[in-house]
């Protein structure tokens, strides 16, 4: 990749942070969920599950990381149709190598985003919940390799969503499927006692396979008794995760350049009335 | 000024069409380095669709187009480097601050600085140039209409572009802002050198900016020369009103002075309240645009633009 693209791309990456963390909006954002999540887990830390042995707090945090994780896809799906109404990305078009570094800095905001959102939820949560395995080198490192995965397999699948939706109002159409998702995953309550169609229609999607890493990674290895066949599956989180990706990698610069080919001043303006219309 | 021989804008048989709708039927026209001209006609006449096949925006239907030698369809991103585009609004990168966006727009130009054109202008200096250091550090959502404009300006010349495209740039700007507006596209021109096409409905804009006017009507350059030379097409049909007698006259006729001294030899003293009125740029525009139109209708606005949604494929890059 060119020189330019990845200096450009950093600087506003940068930027895009700082205003992100310096912005009263965006810090409540960055708030509200890992907060609420919080207040969820207080209220579930002394709620047991099945036979007891465990908390439902303890089998639920590792699943909220994963979920935040996931909502990475919402995010960059909102951002790049917003930037598009904006006219960001036709002045992304009109400056060289402007589209790839438009990109590359979008990818480092949002997923230095999310790893800032999970440590605001993480840090907290952990003295609220005992029983994970947060001395163990190697829990981080599998928490490590699920996320940077789940990321790859997210970030370009919101790409292409944000690319189909014209207006930041359309977006919204967008959060029922997402809740329905996350309500089948198995982050708020296992996934196996839930009906066997549901598990079946839960395991499409990255959602399901994020929470399962984060929990193969923090919680004990006693507690793999609650998941769908007694194991953590490593291979088929990989091999999961990495169809979305490499689907994800595959159509979104297709998407992207049909989307960009079509930017313009007027059907810029265009979409500004059509916008002011409805508001009128 | 000076205008060297070299061709930075070609333009042969550029045709356009949405659907069935025909906005540019056979435009001709071509630039030199260091020209500043300007591309005026009616609402729906086709000007910002001709802006975006020159900016690389639109595909055309058919026709040969030339920018700094390269066809805009397939410009990359060193031609890109080399052209400024200032679009009739721009809203983007609002949370930005002004300084913080030249600099980091800056970054994009830094390869293709050379020998005789160092690239990017420094912020600070640009800033000075269009007048808003003072805004430096305030957001740019923050900015006034002409502030805006200011910026927007300084985006697009940020890589010291060689032709920079300014579409209506004064559009909705009060005197105060214009006037600025004007000292720094008359800056630009004389100082770096750069060739300008720009819109406008303002004729006396035109007029005080450009050395050349263009006009494009029913989907064709109608006219294209100095204000002068457009108001002499139009030979000279001049105003002359005078009352002999106690009764008023008006007459149009080609050579005013010449009228007036017949007037005078004929009547002696008893011509009073002699007015003659040079043929305007106004007028000269009318007349042409009127003239075209009654041959063919122009394409009205907003169906060039809602064809232009569905019309797949009809952009470029």
């Amino acid at each position: 990749m060119n020189k330019t693209v990845m200096r450009a791309g950093w600087s506003r990456g940068v930027t895009e942070l700082r205003q992100s963390f310096t912005n009263g909006g965006d810090l409540f954002n960055h708030f509200f969920w890992p907060v609420l999540m919080l207040v969820v887990l207080f209220l579930m830390r002394d709620v047991s599950f099945g036979d007891g042995e465990f908390e439902l707090g303890t089998l639920v945090l590792p699943g909220i990381l994963g979920m935040n994780a996931a909502m990475a896809m919402v995010t960059m799906s909102q951002l790049l149709t917003a930037d598009r109404e904006d006219g960001t990305l036709l002045r992304a078009k009109a400056t060289p190598h402007g589209t790839p570094a438009y990109l590359v800095g979008k990818i480092i905001s949002v997923s230095v985003g999310v790893v800032v959102d999970l440590a605001i939820f993480l840090i907290p949560a952990l003295f609220i919940i005992p029983g994970l395995r947060v001395g163990s080198s190697e829990a981080w490192l599998t928490l490590g390799w699920v996320l940077v995965l789940g990321l790859v397999a997210t970030l370009p699948i919101g790409a292409v969503l944000g690319s189909l939706f014209s207006s930041t109002r359309s977006q919204g159409l967008l959060t029922l499927p997402i809740m329905a998702m996350i309500g089948i995953s198995g982050i708020f309550y296992p996934v196996t006692s839930m009906p066997e169609w549901v598990q079946g229609l839960a395991q499409v999607f990255p959602v399901y396979w994020l929470g399962l890493g984060m929990r193969s990674a923090l919680l004990p290895d006693s507690a793999v008794i609650v998941e769908i066949g007694d194991a953590w599956r490593h291979l088929e989180t990989v091999g999961v995760l990495s169809v979305w990706a490499v689907v994800g990698l595959v159509l979104a610069p297709i998407v992207l350049r049909r989307m960009a080919r079509r930017e313009s001043g007027s059907t810029m303006a265009e979409r500004r009335e059509k916008a002011l219309q409805r508001v009128g | 000024m000076t205008t060297h021989e070299r061709v930075v804008l070609d333009v042969e048989g550029l045709r356009m069409r949405y659907g069935t709708t025909e906005v540019l039927k056979d435009v001709n026209l071509r630039v030199h380095h260091g020209e500043v001209v300007c591309l005026l006609g009616p609402n729906g006449a086709g000007k910002t669709t001709t802006l975006e096949i020159l900016e690389g925006f639109r595909m055309r239907s058919a026709g040969r187009v030339e920018v700094l030698g390269t066809d805009p369809a397939h410009g990359g991103d060193d031609w890109r480097a080399r052209v400024g585009v200032v679009l009739q609004s721009w809203r983007d990168h609002g949370r930005w601050r002004v300084r913080e966006l030249l600099a980091h727009l800056g970054i994009y130009y830094a390869e293709y600085s050379t020998a005789q054109i160092r690239r990017p202008w420094d912020p600070d200096e640009l800033l000075a140039a269009v007048g808003l250091t003072a805004q430096a550090d305030k957001k740019v959502r923050m900015l006034s209409g002409g502030q805006r404009r200011r910026l927007d300006v300084a985006v697009g010349i940020v890589g010291r572009p060689e032709l920079l495209f300014l579409d209506e740039p004064t559009a909705g700007l009060d005197p105060v802002a214009r006037r600025e507006f004007h000292d720094l596209v008359e800056r630009l021109a004389d100082e770096q050198d750069t060739t300008i096409v720009l819109t406008t409905h303002d004729l006396h804009e035109a007029q005080k900016l450009t050395n050349r006017i263009m006009i494009l009507s029913g989907g064709r350059i109608i006219a294209d020369g100095t204000a002068e030379e457009l108001a002499e097409r139009i030979v000279g049909e001049d105003e002359v009103r005078w009352s002999h007698d106690g009764q008023s006259y008006v007459r149009s006729v080609p050579e005013s002075t010449k009228f007036a001294f017949e007037l005078f030899r004929k009547h002696g003293e008893s011509i009073t309240d002699l007015e003659i009125r040079k043929t305007t740029l106004e007028d000269t525009y009318l007349s042409l645009v009127r003239q075209s139109t009654g041959e063919q209708e122009t394409v009205p606005e907003d169906a060039a633009g809602a064809a232009s949604a569905d019309s797949e494929g009809g952009t470029v890059r």
